[in-house]
């Protein structure tokens, strides 16, 4: 269904998602029955395309992580099919598998926990040659002050340990060891998300440039709106392990169409203080409801200050807005009107 | 045990010429307890070994006239009951005293240490490991203990001589029988680790487990390995005596710390000092090798390492 795509038309993409479900099984009672199911991704699909960026933003616990943990094949996938560069990812056995991990690897979030304290920087970054390619002492070593040149480390900091370094200079070894299998796709798990404001910048222009130099192909991962819109060439929303809405970057921020959407970016503030003082942000009532018992219908009908009677009955299908463009919203259904103009709200069937 | 972190580190080319051991060995030298332990137990160990080329009374001569003699230049620390030197029964049971604690500690670490990181590890084997973990915490140690002497020791004293395999049942008695602290402790702490994020990068860059435990998780889970290991070796230098003392260990007149220590108990209120010098010895031997391998913590921890 998410066939469709703009642009690089003759381009097949690079990754491909389909229907990708991740549940985490709940057990509980006197012997562990398997009671029910976090649903963390609910049936997923999009594609990314060589080279691009796919922003994919949503509030905290919506399973952006999972997401991407899920397409690395971190987690056994419940549901579904991933694609990367050709090779079906989520159901191939452990040792295809480890073949394929050097194009497709990632970025985490916490630049602390991700690097093992007891490593110094050089093995850290040496880790994923020794895994999977055989280099000499000097070639590996070489390479090792390749990646750290482009990531700008200095050479002399090889031997020295983690907890040496300030946020910023960990994201970048932790980016180091990323690249150094030349990978094609790269899933950023919040990679900024942990570090100053002042670094953040300097880390994303990093992840920019390299992009730019490598022909790297991102997924990433954010909760910062502000950021996916300076990075991302299309972005995905994400609500309740669903995607509700994915767009290219200048179609959402200009005129986006979910009402979860439109309550997200109204969130923003302005740089300006004149507008800033006339935004009218879009305050959602209740919390997210549990993965594990979401709700009937459409997983936003508890919140949506557009609710209507069949968003509690059905679950919305996907409709297209072209250019790659998808909504997961009834008020965009065929009986609807399919202006931008959302007034539906009061218009009940 | 303790080269695993940097084992786990491969071989690189020094800029500054000087290998990771120099930093160690750096950090172990400013812990001034540790530099003391590692002193009085080297002091200990030497003496044992080296003490009776010089001090050539045999531990098991026994002289009845000089019976319960107080210390004298023929008997510096004096004779017990049957007139034997203690200077020379010390020595001769440190040899032994000092080697089961070893051993047995040895054995029982690498065992918990190996079941803990397998059963935190691998979750399909983890029921199974801690309910044979409680099992063995649950067993009455004693009774056991006496079967496993009563089934073993005439086959394994036929195999390796009356002393070398009482040795041999000693300390994997000891050893079988006190895993199982180190098993839980490591076991926990491999669960914490399995989700920390270096982990997940290691599984995604498609590190296989086997070099993911050497690389990632043993050096991570050391510290409380090391404490549980200078902890087993005083409880193992306690056991084995108590076993001797129930008749369950080495013959009444092959001496060890522990067996004169109990020896001694019955002269206590006569000759005091005959408790002294077992007690001491034990004593002094568990708490250099604490602070030994709280040096060694420090020393290999990258983090504290710095300061």
């Amino acid at each position: 269904m998410a066939d469709v795509r703009n642009g690089t038309e003759a381009q097949a993409p690079l990754v491909k998602v389909r229907d990708l479900k991740m549940y985490f099984p709940i057990h509980a009672g006197l012997f562990r029955t398997h009671v029910g199911d976090i649903k963390a991704v609910d049936g997923i699909s999009f594609d990314i395309m060589p080279g691009e960026t796919l922003g994919l933003v949503g509030e905290s616990g919506c399973g952006k992580s999972t997401v991407g943990r899920s397409i690395l094949r971190l987690y056994d996938v419940t549901g579904g099919t991933v694609e990367i560069n050709g090779f079906e990812i989520a159901h191939v056995d452990r040792d295809s598998l480890r073949s394929k991990r050097p194009m497709m690897q990632m970025i985490f979030q916490d630049p602390q926990a991700s690097l093992n304290p007891r490593m110094t920087v050089a093995s850290i970054i040496g880790e994923p040659l020794d895994e999977h390619m055989k280099l000499s002492a000097d070639e590996r070593l070489a390479r090792i002050y390749e990646l750290m040149d482009w990531v700008g480390l200095n050479r002399e900091f090889a031997k020295r340990y983690p907890h040496e370094f300030s946020g910023g200079q960990r994201q970048r070894i932790g980016i180091a060891r990323a690249l150094a299998l030349n990978p094609k796709f790269i899933v950023c798990d919040e990679p900024i998300a942990a570090l100053d404001v002042s670094i953040q910048a300097q880390v994303v222009n990093l992840l920019e440039e390299l992009q730019g130099r490598l022909n790297l192909t991102y997924l990433f991962i954010s909760h910062d709106l502000s950021m996916v819109r300076h990075i991302a060439d299309r972005v995905a929303v994400m609500y309740l392990g669903r995607i509700v809405e994915i767009a290219s970057r200048e179609k959402l921020f200009a005129e986006p169409l979910h009402p979860y959407t439109q309550a997200l970016l109204s969130a923003v503030p302005e740089p300006d203080p004149e507008s800033e003082r006339n935004r009218k942000p879009i305050v959602l009532q209740g919390d997210v409801p549990s993965p594990a018992n979401p709700p009937k219908g459409c997983n936003f009908s508890t919140r949506c200050p557009k609710v209507m009677d069949i968003c509690k009955l059905q679950e919305p299908g996907v409709f297209e807005f072209g250019e790659g463009r998808q909504v997961a919203c009834h008020l965009y259904s065929e009986s609807m009107t399919t202006t931008a103009e959302p007034t539906a709200g009061e218009r009940t069937n | 045990m303790t080269d695993a972190p940097i084992a786990a580190v491969p071989a690189k080319p020094d800029t500054s010429g000087r290998s990771q051991w120099w930093d160690v060995w750096d950090q172990f030298k400013s812990h001034k307890g540790a530099l003391f332990g590692a002193a009085v137990f080297g002091f200990i160990v030497l003496s044992v070994t080296l003490g009776p080329l010089i001090w050539t009374l045999e531990p098991t001569f026994i002289d009845i006239r000089a019976r319960n003699a107080g210390a004298s230049m023929a008997h510096p620390f004096g004779t017990d009951q049957l007139g034997r030197d203690i200077l020379a029964r010390m020595m001769a049971g440190g040899q032994v005293s000092i080697a089961v604690g070893l051993t047995a500690m040895l054995i029982s670490v690498v065992l918990g240490a190996f079941i803990g990181v397998v059963a935190g590890f691998f979750r399909r084997l983890d029921t199974f490991l801690m309910g044979l973990t409680n099992l063995f915490l649950a067993l009455p140690l004693l009774p056991l203990l006496l079967v496993m002497v009563m089934l073993f020791r005439e086959t394994l004293a036929r195999s390796f001589g009356p002393e070398m395999g009482t040795f041999i049942l000693i300390v994997s008695a000891i050893g079988i029988t006190s895993w199982m602290q180190t098993a839980r402790i490591v076991r926990g702490e491999v669960l914490a680790l399995k989700e920390r994020e270096f982990v997940l990068a290691a599984r995604s860059i498609g590190t296989p487990s086997r070099r993911m435990i050497l690389r990632h998780i043993l050096p991570n889970v050391l510290s409380p390995i090391m404490v549980s290991a200078t902890l087993g070796i005083a409880t193992a230098i306690i056991t084995e005596s108590a076993l001797s003392f129930l008749g369950l260990g080495f013959p009444p007149d092959f001496p060890t710390w522990g067996r004169l220590l109990f020896d001694a108990i019955d002269y206590l209120q006569q000759y005091p000092e005959r408790v002294f010098w077992p007690g001491l010895a034990i004593s002094l031997t568990v708490l250099s090798v604490n602070y030994i391998g709280d040096g060694l913590r420090d020393a290999l921890d990258p983090r504290i390492r710095g300061r």
